[in-house]
């Protein structure tokens, strides 16, 4: 069996798992990744997506939007602004979210619409996932 | 001297005002509870966001291109002094400590010629602030109807600050909570959130950033905001609960006290007024 490292996903308001993973799925901003025991010490933002943990117990998905993951090489931390298990991941719970998105969209300044318009995005783009 | 009667009313009453301290007394202690599982619960995120901002703020900090946010506007004419206090009073002197410092220290910062702008959470700060420093209010942030300080609030809290700050509206801002140290005692603290202040870094591990560190730290700033301004919501909800207890505590007591003296006048009186009617029958029947 492969070697296992230590996730940990993190809430501001709790700890929301902390298991042994043999892989963990990051939807960086950069582009998604995939860490494993010895990767090389990371810090990466994250966008709206799929956050992935697969271990000896079996597979755990979080729906995250926003925040940053730690990543070492024996323990991966996921700072979530609000991650989500994927089974409360309902249709009405991402429409809420995009709502928001889209709120802030319609306050955001010039200069940082483009960003804001990226989460709605994002966002879109997960209700895709999250159906099947 | 009262007759007996007032003075059976009046026992009566403290006895149902002990009643009333009492019940909260243990109505704050069940809350208090539930406030310190949730800073326990949320001290994890803060740290790693302490300590991944430090990390970062030790490598950047010194650049140019460093964000407003830590760097600051390079000015520190305009001070926000944020006020965190309950909503409601009845808890010793919980708010009036935190006024109190806040209000030292925006007389100090109007001393050295600074213009003070004060936004208040909880209308219990707002209420004595009023007086002497109410032509600074900028804001009020009212959590009277949230029954469990989320998240989602401090971000509301720190969306607004931070608007104010890219307006330009202040160069410095200040939280004032209190922080919870036990149940009889919680330490009033004055905390700078922009600039921010990250403490020494504690981490020596090399990272690699994606994207840039800069962009990291641009990202990370206004999150290390609303989770300082999260923690010192929760600390101040414990510290509440924590002084408002022990207020309650001491309420109780001084009740019991106030009834046992009361009964003890009350028995007095009961035994003269025997007495004297006694002496009257007794030299009522010696004088046939």
């Amino acid at each position: 069996m492969a070697n296992t490292l230590q996730f940990d996903l993190v809430s501001p308001e709790r700890k929301l798992a902390s298991v042994q993973a043999t892989e963990v799925q990051i939807p960086g901003t950069d582009g998604d990744m995939t860490a494993m025991e010895g990767h090389a010490a990371t810090i990466t933002t994250l966008r709206p997506g799929i956050l992935k943990v697969i271990g000896p117990q079996g597979t755990q998905a979080f729906a995250v939007t926003g925040g940053f993951a730690e990543i070492g090489a024996s323990a991966v931390t996921v700072l979530a602004e609000r991650a989500i298990p994927t089974e409360e991941l309902t249709g009405a719970v991402v429409d809420d979210l995009v709502a928001e998105a889209r709120s802030l969209v319609a306050k955001a300044p010039a200069d940082q619409k483009d960003a804001a318009e990226k989460l709605v995005n994002d966002l879109l783009a997960l209700r895709g996932t999250g159906h099947h | 001297m009262p007759s007996l009667k007032d003075l059976k009313n009046r026992i009566g009453s403290v006895k149902n005002t002990r009643k009333i301290t009492k019940a909260m007394q243990m109505v704050a202690a069940a809350k208090l509870r539930r406030a310190q599982d949730a800073a326990e619960a949320a001290r994890p995120y803060a740290e790693r966001m302490n300590s991944v901002i430090a990390g970062l703020a030790s490598s950047v900090g010194g650049s140019d291109g460093a964000p407003r946010l830590l760097a600051g506007t390079g000015d520190d004419r305009v001070h926000l002094l944020v006020v965190m206090t309950a909503e409601r009073g009845l808890c010793g002197g919980f708010n009036s400590t935190i006024v109190r410092l806040a209000r030292a220290h925006a007389n100090q910062l109007l001393a050295h010629g600074k213009v003070v702008k004060i936004l208040t959470v909880g209308k219990k700060g707002r209420e004595q602030l009023r007086r002497d420093l109410g032509d600074k209010f900028v804001g009020h942030v009212d959590l009277a109807e949230v029954k469990r300080v989320g998240y989602a609030n401090a971000q509301d809290i720190a969306r607004d600050i931070l608007s104010r700050f890219e307006g330009g509206e202040f160069d410095v801002a200040t939280i004032f909570f209190n922080r919870f140290q036990s149940v009889i005692s919680q330490i009033p603290t004055a905390q700078q959130i922009i600039p921010a202040q990250p403490g020494e870094a504690t981490t020596t591990a090399l990272y690699d950033y994606e994207p840039g560190e800069e962009a990291i730290l641009a990202d990370l700033l206004p999150r290390g905001v609303a989770t300082q301004i999260f923690t010192a919501l929760l600390e101040n909800g414990a510290s509440e609960q924590g002084a408002r207890m022990s207020a309650m505590d001491n309420a109780t007591r001084n009740a019991g006290d106030m009834i046992n003296k009361l009964t003890i006048q009350y028995n007095r009186s009961r035994q003269a007024a025997i007495t004297k009617e006694l002496i009257e029958i007794i030299s009522g029947a010696e004088a046939l």
